[in-house]
């Protein structure tokens, strides 16, 4: 399956405004503990760590453990300081790796 | 009344009139039964995960593919207009097998043999997005009305295996989805069933899946016999399934727990 | 895993539970406790030691819980979100799951506000705890009881 994202950030804010961003990722995040018919142990296979960088500074990010749910959700928030480029970056097991971004523009 | 005149009064009946199903205007999408967080995560598009599928369906409708080399796009242009609707009519009937036909089984068709695309599983990934990707430009539109008379033998027999007891529980659908919507089976609302926003997320599945997946894991809770992915039987039920939620919102891609 | 470094505060975080789980008698109580105990050490090798003060952080998470598959969580901390005064990181803790670890969020000041959403995975009823680190090096703590219900029909995957 192609990795497919979401991503909600809004396309203008005030200068010192708190905006909200979402990001939605595909992705199985298998557990490790699960089990396939014939009783074998499905390896863990998930993302370890988000990104997202505002204008170059990384100004959130999370570490994944098998416990948040498959296809990861993530809503947060930041402070819109300048007109730029915000990007997303996931990276986890497997060599999984998978960027987004979107353009904010600050009044 | 004489015989002569019931009999009469039988064939000229309309179905409805035979079914115990919740009467038009009375039935409720399990989307009402659900906690409102998990509204909250159908209704948000970013916040739902279908939308993932949805996603993926866009971008496979212009996407070449097969001998032809052709996309879905060339023929059909923008799925906002030339989709909108179709999901509304399906399961329809289909003249060419005499039989019922799913939205899946169409689309399958469709890539098959108009791009000369190999031919896809039931439950695969790219059936699943396309599936929800044309389903979800009917989002908000009337279900039905499935008012094709041929359509009719194939919806009178999904409404009587609905009504069949069968498998080690003896149970029929109805005995849950009819009789008992509304109360709980382990930690679990039972729901009307209707068939308003396939392909769904399901919490339980951790992904998106059909009516068929959702049909055959409900008969393997009653321990009956389970059909194989699109088996005429399921076709049958889900054109029952569909009539008896006709003037439902469709809400594709739903999510459920 | 020795209990003795971190008892004063493995209690603070998870006294109330222990009440609580007296009700199921002591059989449940003292499985509560081990899997408390866990959790505890999970909070130890994540924060360190040193104390973890009860207060400033909200775990939310609905009261029904229809599927463990999706949880939604949002945990609030209070905090001026200021230069010198903000939240550096909150990490989030299950008492059942079979790891303790659910996940940890690092922010600063340029997040504007202490307050995080996400979805997780809750195998059982149980109690989930966040411990906030802030700026000026110290600890907090809150938690939630979820009770999660379980699905009637499982279908042969």
């Amino acid at each position: 399956m192609r990795t497919r994202t979401l991503v909600k950030v809004p396309a203008t804010a005030r200068r010192g405004e708190v905006v909200e961003i979402k990001v939605l990722v595909s992705h199985p995040m298998e557990t490790g503990f699960r089990r396939d018919r014939t009783g074998g142990a499905i390896p863990v296979d998930i993302i370890r760590r988000f990104e997202c960088r505002y204008d170059g500074d990384t100004v959130f990010a999370a570490d994944f453990h098998p416990a948040v749910a498959a296809n990861p959700f993530l809503a947060f928030t930041t402070v819109a300081t300048t007109s730029g480029t915000i990007t997303f970056e996931w990276v986890g097991d497997n060599g999984f790796a998978h960027r987004e971004s979107a353009e904010i523009q600050v009044e | 009344m004489s015989w002569r005149h019931g009999l009469a009064a039988a064939l000229v009946l309309p179905i409805a009139a035979l079914a115990d199903a919740p009467a038009p205007g009375d039935r409720r999408s399990g989307y009402e039964t659900m906690s409102p967080a998990l509204r909250a995560m159908q209704d948000d598009d970013v916040a739902n995960p279908g939308m993932l599928w949805v996603l993926d369906g866009e971008a496979l409708w212009s996407t070449r593919a097969g001998a032809a080399d052709r996309a879905c796009a060339d023929c059909h242009g923008d799925a906002a207009e030339s989709m909108r609707g179709v999901a509304a009519r399906h399961p329809t009937f289909d003249p060419r097998s005499a039989a019922p036909i799913a939205l899946d089984q169409r689309i399958e068709r469709c890539r098959v043999e108009q791009q000369g695309a190999a031919p896809s599983a039931p439950e695969s990934h790219d059936r699943l997005a396309l599936t929800a990707f044309v389903a979800h430009q009917s989002r908000g539109l009337a279900l039905g009305p499935f008012d094709d008379p041929r359509l009719r033998p194939f919806v009178d027999a999904g409404r009587a295996s609905f009504h069949q007891r069968q498998g080690q529980l003896d149970l029929s659908c109805a005995d849950c989805h009819d009789r008992h919507p509304g109360r709980r089976l382990a930690g679990n609302v039972i729901p009307e069933g209707h068939p308003t926003g396939y392909p769904i997320y399901r919490l339980e599945w951790q992904t998106v899946g059909s009516l068929d997946r959702r049909l055959r894991g409900c008969l393997a809770g009653m321990r009956a016999t389970v059909p194989a992915p699109g088996a005429p039987e399921l076709t049958e039920l889900a054109a029952y399934l569909a009539w008896r939620a006709r003037g439902m919102t469709i809400e594709t891609p739903a999510v459920r727990p | 895993m020795s209990m003795r470094p971190g008892r004063r505060h493995f209690l603070r975080i998870t006294g109330a539970i222990a009440t609580a789980a007296m009700v199921g008698g002591p059989v449940e109580a003292q499985r509560r406790r081990g899997t408390m105990r866990e959790l505890e050490a999970a909070v130890r090798a994540t924060v360190g030691e040193g104390p973890i003060v009860e207060g400033r952080v909200t775990v939310e998470i609905p009261a029904l819980v229809e599927n463990g598959n999706a949880v939604p969580l949002t945990v609030r901390v209070e905090s001026p979100m200021s230069a010198d005064d903000h939240v550096r990181a909150i990490h989030v803790f299950s008492e059942k799951n079979p790891r303790p670890s659910i996940v940890s969020f690092h922010l600063g000041p340029r997040a504007g506000r202490a307050e995080i959403s996400t979805r997780i995975r809750l195998v059982d009823t149980q109690t989930v705890v966040a411990v906030a680190e802030t700026s000026d090096g110290r600890r907090w703590s809150g938690r939630t009881d979820v009770v999660v219900t379980l699905a009637a029909c499982l279908e042969d995957a």
